[in-house]
């Protein structure tokens, strides 16, 4: 596979629709923090000595298989970067210096592994819907795998060594990305959001640490990464996951009770605006698209869920760039999102 | 849509009361909803700052800790008091006893109880073992158990071998 179709594509192990409670979990990660022995980590690192790390890296992925891409930020344009982010697969710490960052990631994108962001190492598994086990699994697997070529700093007392101390032990953060749009609506969100931090629960937007929750989609992850194994923190996670799905789901019956045609018109409204609409702004599209999420999952409108996880990435300004082919001003961005938007709509006959 | 409450930022927050049959709705920035107590989103990054804001105030022992160097990197401890994060990874060996509280707040305890790396993790589990022996043969001899302790001395010593 040419690396090229990865910045083609809105299309991600994520974007699926599949899986399990797919009506309100999108996707689920799990993340593992590595840092190899006898180097600094990465913030502290001289450019040469970065180099080194990303060499011997390059080496160990040798070892997860065929089907991978190794690619160094350096070599990239600004505009690929900005679509490899939206994409989640690198992140804005590793564009701080990009000369001495690199992706590596499976055909699938599945499983990728930053290099050089906070720590040298950074797995990551993704899956579509509720199934954080098995990207658990996937990620140790590949851990595994790189070890062979690899010497972790790693000590039997404190676990796996991290830039961050809030990492330390398992390097694991374990998390699932939820369309909360039922509860934002009913107000149920806001007590939500209280409790999930004395339950060691961390909660952030779409985007990682500090974004707002955008199109009521939230990320819920675990805290605590030592003095509990891989598998207990999942298990946790996975439990308050289910218990969130179920106040979401009733959220979503006293929708249908109690405001039904209030929640029916939003959702239409939306879909009006999204298919005629000849200008959209980045948060109006976001805002437009959960209603429309909302509408699939509540049964009351017949589009693909994989439509609408295409439509969240394309319709980001780096993706748009990238179809477009040039940088684009205010106005012409927008102008190609409604375009990108409507398009995609009429050909699934919405 | 701008902030109803502000009328400054964008909206981000929309909320939906329904009140005795009524649909209310708000359309409101971050700031605002948490102001007004709507949303409440936890930033660890926040978090760990303040964790490290308290641990600056602990007295007049701090003015030595903050000289003290990372004999590996160089790194002092009072930049992690600025960035949050350590220089390299022995400085989690060396700056230990700064450490410990922390993350003592952080995780609720300083033991890791999870993966050991696949390739090394035989002698990790051996060395884990050979101290918990250690721990053991120290107690029997204490309580003149000497049957015990010679039965514990053997096990370290074929384990030692074992470590070669």
């Amino acid at each position: 596979m040419q690396f090229g179709e990865h910045l083609a594509s809105a299309r991600s192990a994520w974007t699926s629709g599949r899986g399990e409670m797919a009506d309100v979990v999108v996707s689920s990660r799990a993340r593992l923090a590595r840092n190899l022995e006898g180097f600094a980590f990465p913030d502290r690192l001289t450019p040469e000595i970065a180099l080194q790390v990303l060499g011997r890296v390059q080496g160990a992925v040798q070892g997860l298989g065929p089907g991978w891409s190794f690619v160094r930020l350096g070599d990239l344009s600004n505009v690929d970067r900005a679509v490899l982010m939206e994409k989640h697969l690198i992140s804005p710490q590793q564009m701080q210096s990009p000369e001495q960052a690199a992706l590596a990631v499976r055909d699938d994108e599945a499983l990728s592994l930053m290099v050089n962001e906070e720590d040298h190492l950074r797995l990551q598994a993704f899956r579509p819907g509720l199934a954080v086990r098995e990207t658990l699994d996937d990620a140790l697997r590949a851990d595994d795998q790189l070890e062979a070529g690899l010497d972790y700093a790693f000590t039997p007392e404190l676990g796996y060594l991290t830039a961050c101390p809030t990492n330390v032990g398992t390097g694991l953060r374990i998390s699932v990305m939820l369309h909360l749009g039922g509860l934002v609506r009913t107000r149920g969100i806001a007590q939500l959001l209280q409790v999930l931090p004395k339950l060691g629960l961390a909660v952030r937007g779409l985007y990682g640490e500090g974004t707002e929750a955008a199109g009521d989609l939230f990320q819920i992850s675990n805290q605590i990464t030592l003095g509990q194994a891989e598998e207990e923190v999942t298990a946790s996670l996975e439990r308050a996951a289910q218990q969130i799905i179920d106040q979401e789901r009733a959220a979503r019956r006293m929708l249908k009770e109690q405001a039904l045609e209030q929640t029916q018109d939003r959702v239409n409204r939306a879909l009006g605006v999204l298919r005629y609409a000849q200008l959209l702004g980045r948060e109006e599209a976001m805002q437009l698209l959960s209603e429309l999420r909302l509408g699939v999952e509540m049964g009351m409108l017949q589009v693909s869920p994989e439509v609408v996880n295409e439509l969240l990435v394309a319709a980001l300004p780096g993706f748009l760039t990238r179809t477009i082919g040039h940088e684009l001003q205010t106005l012409e961005e927008r102008a190609a999102r409604a375009r990108l938007v409507r398009e995609r709509l009429q050909k699934e006959g919405v | 849509m701008q902030c109803q409450s502000c009328g400054l930022r964008p909206a981000t927050v929309h909320v939906t009361r329904i009140v005795q049959g009524q649909v209310e709705q708000a359309h409101l920035c971050a700031t605002c909803a948490q102001e007004n107590g709507e949303i409440e989103i936890a930033n660890p990054v926040a978090l760990l700052q303040s964790l490290l804001a308290n641990f600056a105030g602990q007295g007049p022992t701090l003015k030595t800790e903050t000289e003290k160097r990372c004999p590996s990197c160089g790194f002092r401890f009072s930049e992690f008091r600025e960035t949050g994060r350590l220089g390299c990874p022995s400085c989690y060996g060396n700056f230990r006893d700064e450490l410990e509280p922390l993350l003592r707040r952080l995780h609720g305890t300083t033991e890791h109880r999870g993966k050991l790396p696949a390739r090394r993790g035989g002698a990790f589990q051996r060395d884990r073992r050979l101290q918990a022996l250690r721990r053991d043969l120290h107690e029997a001899v204490a309580r003149e158990e000497y049957e015990s302790a010679a039965a514990l001395r053997d096990e370290i010593r074929q384990l030692e071998g074992e470590r070669g």
